[in-house]
């Protein structure tokens, strides 16, 4: 195997105007890359995704994302309240995101779901009280 | 059509110009930016009536050619200079979206 590239980013809760900066910055990383523009799409508006519900929803987190020869991993991890039925936040449309929140146009419960669609993989660990580990691949 | 054109119709103007040779070749109207992350493809003219500055990220991030403003939506200051520096183009109208889809769907 040879040599992983690595990104690392800690994500600020506290500053929702600055929220997602680290997904542009990946997407400007993956262009430097020559990575495939489909590709860079899908992994920039996933980790977006994640990135903002970790704003909104978790206080702030970390994320990492690891570019392989085959795939392109982005691991978002929070110390938030936790989901207690990943199940039932899958679902297009389930939001518990705030009024004030919801006004600047986020709260249409499509986060998660689109998360979902663009990428290979994805996969959710959660623990009330505890927080959020989110795993996501999409393969180059 | 290009941004550029599009921005010197009757009933648009520019709010900032940062790439403005892009060609539009499709429209997508929605205010819940996870929709439009859903939904709208690169080239799009992104139609909104959201000003605050996550939209600059979700246009940049769907590689939108524009953001078109309707119903005579204004952006702050330093929301536009964000936009200039990332490079996103950005026009406004007093029209509604419907209208301003009209008026796209018979100019691209
Ligand atoms: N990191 C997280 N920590 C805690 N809860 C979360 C986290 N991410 C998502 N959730 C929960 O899952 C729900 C659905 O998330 P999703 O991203 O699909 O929708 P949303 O963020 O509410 O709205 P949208 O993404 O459309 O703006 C959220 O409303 C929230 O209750
Ligand atoms: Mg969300």
């Amino acid at each position: 195997m040879s040599d992983l590239l690595t990104f690392h980013f800690d994500v600020d809760g506290d500053d929702f105007t600055s929220a997602g900066q680290a997904s542009v910055q990946i997407k400007k990383n993956l262009r430097q890359l020559g990575i495939a523009p489909d590709t860079i799409r899908r992994v920039s508006i996933a980790m977006y995704e994640g990135e903002i519900n970790m704003v909104i929803h978790a206080g702030g987190g970390e994320a990492d994302v690891t570019v392989s020869e085959t795939y392109i991993e982005i691991v978002l991890k929070d110390q938030g309240p936790g989901i207690a039925n990943i199940e039932q936040a899958m679902q297009e449309g389930f939001s518990t995101a705030p009024d004030a929140i919801r006004s600047l146009g986020f709260g249409a419960g499509m986060g998660l779901p689109n998360m979902k669609r663009y990428t290979d993989y994805m996969n959710i660990e959660s623990e009330v009280g505890v927080g959020t580990t989110i795993t996501m691949r999409v393969n180059i | 059509m290009t941004v550029n054109e599009l921005s010197r119709m009757e009933d648009f103007s520019p709010v900032v110009l940062a790439d403005a040779d892009r060609d539009i070749d499709g429209v997508y109207i929605g205010d819940l930016l996870s929709w439009v992350m859903g939904k709208a493809t690169s080239g799009d003219a992104w139609i909104t009536i959201m000003s605050n500055i996550n939209i600059l990220a979700v246009a940049s991030l769907t590689d939108s050619a524009c953001v078109v403003l309707a119903e005579g939506v204004t952006l702050e200051e330093d929301i536009k200079n964000a936009a200039k520096s990332k490079g996103i183009n950005v026009i406004s109208s007093q029209l509604s979206a419907y209208d301003i889809a009209l008026r796209l769907s018979q100019a691209i």
